[in-house]
């Protein structure tokens, strides 16, 4: 269960202005470029502070500005996938993937799970800088996981890759979904995969919520069927 | 080589490079301190900070070292106070130590203070998602990445350190086996009649320590994995 609400104003004017709460396995933030979308994982996160703001996290506050509580990053047991990765260039694979559970000094008994379902094997000894975009953002959803979240954020993690790779990540995506029992915020621009993935859509617009859709809903807006993977 | 240094050589070069080994480890601390804040944080003042911090690059050395011996000599404001405490610095190698920290401090700051100015700050973001707290980012990402600055602005530091003249004889003065670093060494024996062949040894010696530290940093730098940009 999530609930955001969330008050802010940028320096050059734009300003966000959004209230949702969900409790599905994967919800969606739907919108164009600039939107707003990545603003709100930002908060929720607790990258950004906003002006103004309230976000519970099953049940427990991250954020209150009226009550003066801001977790700070680091505290709020959030995994955050970035559009362009951010894998740590000095560490190896198997480094970056167990970042998180050090920091949280949490055991990491899930790892070989993590590592076959994602398919990183092979890459384990390998640096950042010689995978391949797919195999990046892979490592990056790992490593999210393997921090132990009480929600995973994926910002337009399909960003940038080629079709084939981002269509490949979707599928893990999926599969993520079918099998681990953790929560997801997916932010997109790409009807196709909202459809795909989303228990329940959250439209914004210009900073601004417009809709709080069912996927069926969604679907049929968009002209999409419902045939998932 | 014992021979064809003399003992009193032999002494002179075992005090440059402590002093100047001592002098960059006891700055380093500070150095990436002020280089921190320099970086991250908002300072007020900070042209103030700054110019003060380029002062000893700035200023002529034998102002530097007579500044040394207005505060830290055994009359001086700072100075009085330490010796009350048993602690003088004033004709001691450890004031050679302050000398040569003090000369070196600007290069080291600015070496390092380039090297956290490079760090990609949306890393420490990531670590920051992952649960690492400021101390446990400032040590797994921060200082890995910039290590190979680190090491160059060490070696810079440690280089000036090696070479100081102008603040050390002022603020020291010239005593054999405590602060005849080398560069006096080299100067007192131009002063005196026939001294050259020795001077030409001693050159020969800080030409070989000025090469030995270059290639350190360029060992040490090198095994020491270089940041590249993201594609």
């Amino acid at each position: 269960m999530i609930e955001v609400d969330l008050g802010h104003r940028y320096r050059d004017g734009f300003g966000l202005e959004i209230a949702f709460q969900a409790d599905v396995r994967c919800l969606a933030l739907f919108g164009d470029s600039g939107a707003g979308k990545t603003s709100v994982l930002a908060a929720i996160a607790g990258l950004l502070r906003p002006r103004r703001g309230r976000i519970v996290l099953d049940g427990r506050v991250l954020l209150d500005s009226a009550a003066g509580i801001c977790l700070p990053a680091a505290e709020r047991g959030i995994g955050y996938v970035f559009q362009d990765g951010r894998l740590f260039p000095h560490l190896d694979v198997r480094g970056n993937l167990l970042y998180g559970a050090r920091a949280r000094r949490r055991q990491p008994d899930d790892f070989d799970a993590i590592v076959e379902l994602l398919a990183l094997a092979p890459l384990l000894s390998r640096r950042p800088d010689g995978l391949s975009g797919g195999e990046r953002q892979r490592v990056a959803i790992g490593r999210a996981l393997l921090s132990g979240p009480g929600i995973l954020l994926l910002d337009e993690p399909m960003t940038g890759l080629h079709r084939d790779a981002a269509d490949q990540l979707r599928q893990y995506l999926v599969q993520l979904k079918q099998a681990l029992a953790v929560a997801m915020v997916l932010v997109s621009h790409h009807a196709g995969e909202v459809a795909m993935l989303a228990d329940q859509v959250v439209l914004i617009a210009d900073g601004r919520m417009t809709g709080q859709l069912e996927p069926d809903t969604f679907r049929f807006r968009h002209g999409l069927t419902a045939s998932i993977a | 080589m014992s021979e064809w240094l003399s003992p009193a050589d032999w002494q002179a070069l075992r005090l440059s490079l402590r002093v100047a080994g001592v002098s960059v480890l006891v700055s380093l601390p500070f150095a990436l301190a002020l280089a921190w804040t320099l970086s991250r944080k908002r300072v007020p003042g900070r042209l103030l900070v700054e110019a003060a911090l380029f002062l000893p690059l700035t200023l002529p050395p034998v102002v530097t070292g007579y500044a040394l011996l207005a505060a830290l000599g055994r009359q001086g404001w700072l100075g009085a106070w330490l010796a009350e405490l048993g602690i003088v610095v004033a004709f001691r190698w450890t004031g050679a130590v302050i000398a040569a920290a003090v000369m070196g401090f600007p290069l080291l700051v600015l070496s390092i203070r380039v090297a956290f100015d490079g760090i990609d700050r949306r890393l420490e973001d990531a670590a920051e998602t992952l649960g690492a707290g400021p101390w446990r980012r400032f040590l797994t990402i921060v200082l890995p990445l910039s290590a190979s600055g680190i090491i160059a602005g060490c070696v810079l530091a440690f280089a000036r350190a090696f070479g100081e003249f102008g603040a050390t004889i002022s603020f020291v003065s010239n005593i054999p086996g405590e602060t005849r670093t080398l560069p006096i060494a080299i100067y007192e024996l131009m002063q005196s009649p026939g001294g050259e062949d020795d001077v030409l040894r001693l050159a020969w010696v800080a030409f070989a320590v000025a090469i030995a530290a270059t290639l350190t940093a360029g060992l040490l730098g090198g095994s020491i994995w270089h940041r590249r940009r993201h594609d």
